[in-house]
């Protein structure tokens, strides 16, 4: 009996850290692949001394922020302080047991693995409240407070954008959701769907144009101003780990996940993982290329956009697809 | 069997300890941020009970969108512990009435159990044990339970259109920002081009 529950610990453990090394090494990753492209479009270099084309800048700075001092200011209230940050990282990480990467590739399948994912994310939100709030200052607070808002608001449209997907598939299972799009991806028939995901990733993520929390004109740098050393890098990996999470997301929701775009010979044989790489890989791509070439929103036209614009549209739809899907009997129903 | 009754033991221990927290916490937020917890291992124990729909609602509602409300308003207030024991022999009686009220309710709620009546007649549901229970909910919720469904959805509304109306407050002087009218307008509504005599000016009407 104990060695059955070892066994399943050691396969469990050995699955995880088969998922989350590889995941560490693209956040790094993906922060170079950022800053390089927001500097070329910028017609600068971008981060590219350290290493082959600057491959090792990430490590680089991660080796800084390992060597830097933590401060933990003297009004702080330590205990939620010093947990922020491993709130915001371990939420971040934590929402990859579901991703499938291949029909039978994932760390965990659960019935409900979508919800999971907005849960997760949801929950995101705290680790930003915890560190504005035990800060004890001004900056942070005031930076928690309008993440808090953005993040509360742009998570009803996303949660109405996977309700019209799960019309169409008829299951709460990331495997089925992706299964369901054999045919045709769900990017080409609920497209406007697919853009307003996109923008309700950026503001969810705390992306520009929506990086108002941490808007360095107005608010230094909103609930990270306190944070240095490694904690400060926590934050910085978490919120690049969540970005990599809603590309994963979207690519599953929209852009058929691990299949291959056209089911004929050399590209079905590609091994699924890499599909969905490049799926999230090209969605990252626009997050970068948006931060370089859109201005900063305001906050009040931020907060229309979420609940004037965005809400209606996604309730909308979800009206218009419904109906649609009854009116011609597309119902997916199980058997 | 041994590890989830393990596991059961840590949720539920978890949560009970942490709605002790809850109210014998000094200091509010940490209240808030014990509540949440309490949220968190009441979810994980609801998915224990393969009920795993309504665990994860419970994490997003509660947890994602009550709880950041909740901590929102407690954050704002700066409750200060001393002004709150000030009145606290002229409230004695009256919460320790309130109290006892309560504690003799839940020990009756307890002990009528089974004289209880059948609001919805739990037999009468068919339940295809064959489902998941995101499609058994589904199937029985916007079917057979259609019209309570549709009436705790207008209470809902009625409560949401009241919390509106309670904040609302119209200011004349305010500038409201028209997005519509703003990209509706052309060059010619706001420039012109005016031709100035030396000496005389211009009367602008504006």
């Amino acid at each position: 009996m104990l060695n059955n529950y070892l066994n399943i610990i050691l396969i469990d453990s050995l699955k995880i850290f088969s998922l989350l090394i590889p995941v560490l090494i693209s956040v790094a990753m993906i922060v170079w692949v950022d800053r390089r492209v927001w500097g070329l479009v910028q017609l600068r270099r971008g981060p590219n001394v350290v290493g082959p084309f600057g491959l090792f800048q990430t490590a680089a700075d991660a080796l800084k922020y390992i060597l830097k001092e933590i401060i933990i200011p003297a009004g702080a209230n330590k205990v939620i302080f010093i947990l922020a940050p491993v709130v915001t990282m371990s939420l971040a990480l934590l929402a990859w047991a579901v991703i499938p990467f291949g029909e039978n590739l994932y760390v965990a399948n659960i019935n409900v693995g979508i919800l999971y994912l907005l849960a997760v994310s949801s929950l995101g939100v705290y680790g930003i409240i915890m560190a504005g709030w035990a800060s004890n200052s001004k900056y942070p607070f005031l930076g928690a407070l309008r993440s808090a808002a953005q993040m509360v608001s742009y998570e009803v449209s996303i949660g109405f954008i996977i309700v019209t997907v799960l019309l169409c598939v008829g299951s709460l299972n990331l495997v089925d959701i992706v299964i369901a799009q054999k045919k045709i991806w769900f990017a080409i028939p609920l497209f406007p769907m697919f853009i307003i995901f996109f923008i309700s990733a950026l503001a969810e993520t705390n992306r520009p144009p929506f990086d108002l929390p941490e808007a360095e004109a107005e608010l230094v740098a909103g609930y990270q101003t306190e944070y240095s050393g490694m904690m400060y890098a926590l934050f910085w990996l978490g919120e690049y780990a969540n970005i990599l999470l809603m590309c994963a997301m979207g690519s599953i929701l929209f852009l058929g996940g691990w299949l291959s775009p056209i089911d004929i010979f050399p590209f079905n044989s590609i091994p699924s993982p890499i599909w969905l790489i490049v799926k999230i890989l090209l969605l990252f791509f626009a997050f970068a290329l948006i931060k370089a070439i859109v201005p900063r929103y305001r906050y009040d036209q931020l907060m229309r956009l979420g609940w004037k614009v965005f809400l209606p549209l996604s309730l909308t739809w979800v009206v218009i697809v419904s109906g649609f899907l009854v009116y011609f009997e597309l119902l997916p129903t199980k058997q | 069997m041994l590890a989830h009754t393990l596991i059961f033991y840590f949720f539920s221990f978890v949560t009970v300890a942490s709605s002790l927290a809850v109210i014998s916490s000094k200091n509010t937020v940490h209240a808030v941020f014990f509540l949440i917890l309490d949220f968190v291992s009441i979810s994980c124990l609801f998915i224990m009970m393969g009920a795993e729909y309504l665990g994860m609602l419970m994490l997003i509602v509660y947890v994602g969108a009550v709880a950041v409300l909740f901590l929102f308003v407690v954050m704002m207030l700066n409750v200060n512990l001393r002004d709150l024991r000030t009145g606290f022999l002229s409230y004695l009686p009256f919460g320790s009435l309130i109290g006892i009220v309560l504690l003799i309710e839940i020990g009756m709620m307890i002990g009528t159990w089974k004289f209880k009546d059948n609001f919805i007649k739990t037999s009468e549901i068919k339940i295809n044990t064959q489902l998941s229970n995101t499609e058994a909910i589904g199937n029985v919720l916007y079917t057979d339970f259609l019209y309570y469904f549709q009436i705790s959805g207008l209470i809902l509304l009625v409560a949401m259109i009241g919390a509106i109306l309670l904040t609302f407050r119209r200011k004349d002087n305010l500038k409201r920002q028209d997005i519509t009218k703003q990209i509706m307008r052309e060059r010619d509504d706001g420039v012109s081009l005016e031709d100035v005599e030396n000496f005389k000016g211009v009367k602008l009407n504006d």
